[in-house]
């Protein structure tokens, strides 16, 4: 008979985690901060169609750095969670927090006993209620959840740009503002990022029951330019809200 | 996380089936095993089972897209059971799915389908054509046969703007889940013909908005004078029936404060009930 050779727990433990963080450390990072009127989420990404943002529910985002096909495949696994139990009980009934707490179940559960940990971050986003404040739950890796505080930094270089963005970081700033701050922390010293390098998306306020949006790429432009013509900018973006407000309060 | 060949893909009602089976609203299947086990007399429902029916709904094309319409009366047999329903919905942001049949499955039906038009577009990251929409509607109508043998009769209309096309199209449908593209106009429901009737000798091609408002608002009328099960304006209680646009900005209800001038117009045109009488005016 043979043995298999003993391993320490401890050993396989770590031998995972620096396995997995290798493999979020390949991608690019992502910045989701709060703003005056709800959550600003900016993913350092050049595709136009494989996305690291998306819309979950009515109030909920998602967006996940590492491996896209892994943290795809929780998006779907959260559309799904998310779809059925607003369907089964009722649409207020879906919450970021059971979310978040399956994900890091799930996460903790592959990390624990699969021979590969997944390789990724995700981040679960809410727009908070009438009073209540946004949430941002980032969950590791290994499963562990963390509720962030006013912004949440995801990736490889998650440490250096958070501390970049949060030099900057201010409560309640308006939305050209934020982009901005994240943007030039996203990017560091040596690089600059057009919007052409981004993925933008917002849960806000203004938007209907549906609060997820994306920012097109001429409005992106028009926003990073913003410093220049403020006032233009939020008054574009502020019609813009208005429309899709009637078209999306209808289709409750 | 389901195994690859388990994966329901973008359709929500599959995933359901899979994962949630008690929320799944009655199906097909369900009804079968029903009759099997006697818990539903075979054939039919007994006639004196209080079901809620719903009545006339209609949809008109006009320049800017579809305009969509329905009365609130709400019958069990002889009985008003409401008389604010709801029957026309948003499906999605540009179309919209309106009921005429037994109330409880209807209304049931246009939540699973609102929620599987949001749930693909969800997972797939593009929306549905309305080719495919009004597909999807058609399989769900379809699944509900059985049920609609026994006598929960349900029928949707369907409507909505084709971005692609640049127009508004309609979808009529019957109890197979057969559905058929109509050219301009369609009603269904108890009052349906009187309604249809009406918006036939009122329609052009060249509608605008208010005008289609109208037609749709005149053709409801038509249907309460003839159809017992169809609610007038009831201005007594303020209640009026409901109509939506749906156009390339999206879907739109219509205020019940312009449904009710339209109204007004109608009684004030037709003289209060004098000899000039008629559909046609």
């Amino acid at each position: 008979m043979t043995m298999p050779f003993y391993v320490a727990p401890e050993q396989v433990m770590k031998d995972r985690a620096e396995y997995a963080q290798k493999g979020i450390a390949r991608g690019r990072s992502l910045v989701a901060t709060d703003y005056d009127q709800g959550v600003l989420i900016v993913a350092d990404n050049p595709s136009r169609s494989l996305h690291k943002v998306s819309e979950i529910y009515d109030r909920i985002a998602f967006a996940g750095v590492g491996k896209y096909n892994e943290f795809d495949q929780l998006r779907v696994a959260g559309v799904r969670h998310a779809d059925t139990k607003g369907f089964a009980f009722s649409r207020e009934d879906v919450d970021a927090r059971s979310l978040a707490n399956l994900y890091a179940q799930f996460l903790g559960q592959v990390f624990t006993h699969e021979m590969k940990p997944l390789e990724v971050e995700i981040l679960v986003a809410e727009l908070g209620a009438e009073a209540s404040p946004d949430q941002l739950y980032h969950v590791a890796y290994e499963g562990t959840i963390t509720d962030e505080e006013g912004f949440a930094v995801l990736g490889g270089e998650a440490g250096t740009i958070s501390e970049r963005f949060a030099a900057s970081y201010e409560t309640g700033w308006v939305l050209d503002r934020a982009l901005r701050a994240a943007v030039s922390a996203l990017a560091g010293p040596d690089r600059t990022l057009g919007p052409q390098d981004l993925e933008v998306a917002v849960l806000a306020r203004n938007n209907g029951r549906r609060a997820f949006r994306r920012l097109a790429s001429a409005e992106l432009s028009e926003l990073l330019a913003g410093g220049k013509r403020p006032g233009k900018a939020s008054r574009v973006t502020g019609e813009r809200g208005a429309r899709e407000t009637s078209a999306r309060d209808a289709s409750q | 996380m389901f195994e690859p060949r388990d994966d329901p893909g973008p359709s929500f009602a599959a995933l359901l089936r899979e994962s949630h089976p008690s929320a799944v609203p009655i199906s097909g299947a369900q009804a079968a095993s029903l009759e099997n086990a006697g818990q539903v007399r075979a054939s039919r429902l007994p006639a004196e089972l209080p079901l809620r029916h719903g009545t006339t709904v209609a949809a008109i094309r006009y320049v800017d897209g579809v305009v969509m319409a329905g009365d609130r009366r709400a019958t069990e047999g002889n009985v008003i059971a409401h008389r604010k329903m709801e029957k026309v919905f948003p499906a999605d942001r540009h179309s919209a799915v309106a009921i005429a049949g037994v109330a409880g499955p209807a209304v049931e039906m246009v939540k699973l389908f609102q929620t599987q038009l949001e749930h693909y577009e969800k997972v797939e990251g593009v929306v549905l054509s309305l080719e495919g929409k009004a597909n999807q509607l058609g399989q769900m109508v379809r699944e509900h046969l059985p049920m609609a043998m026994q006598g929960l009769v349900v029928v949707p209309l369907y409507a909505g703007y084709d971005l692609r096309r640049r127009e508004g199209r309609i979808f009529t449908y019957d109890v197979t889940g057969g559905h058929f593209e109509e050219a301009d106009h369609a009603a269904t429901g108890s009052g349906g013909r009187d309604a249809r009737t009406t918006i036939k000798l009122g329609w052009r091609p060249d509608l605008r908005r208010d005008e289609a408002i109208e037609l749709a608002v005149r053709a409801l009328y038509e249907a309460a004078d003839e159809d017992a099960a169809t609610g007038g304006p009831d201005v007594v209680r303020g209640i009026f029936p409901m109509v939506a646009a749906v156009t390339a900005e999206g879907y739109e209800e219509v205020a019940q404060e312009e449904v009710a001038e339209r109204f007004t117009a109608l009684v004030e045109q037709r003289g209060l009930g004098s000899a000039q009488g008629g559909g046609a005016s």
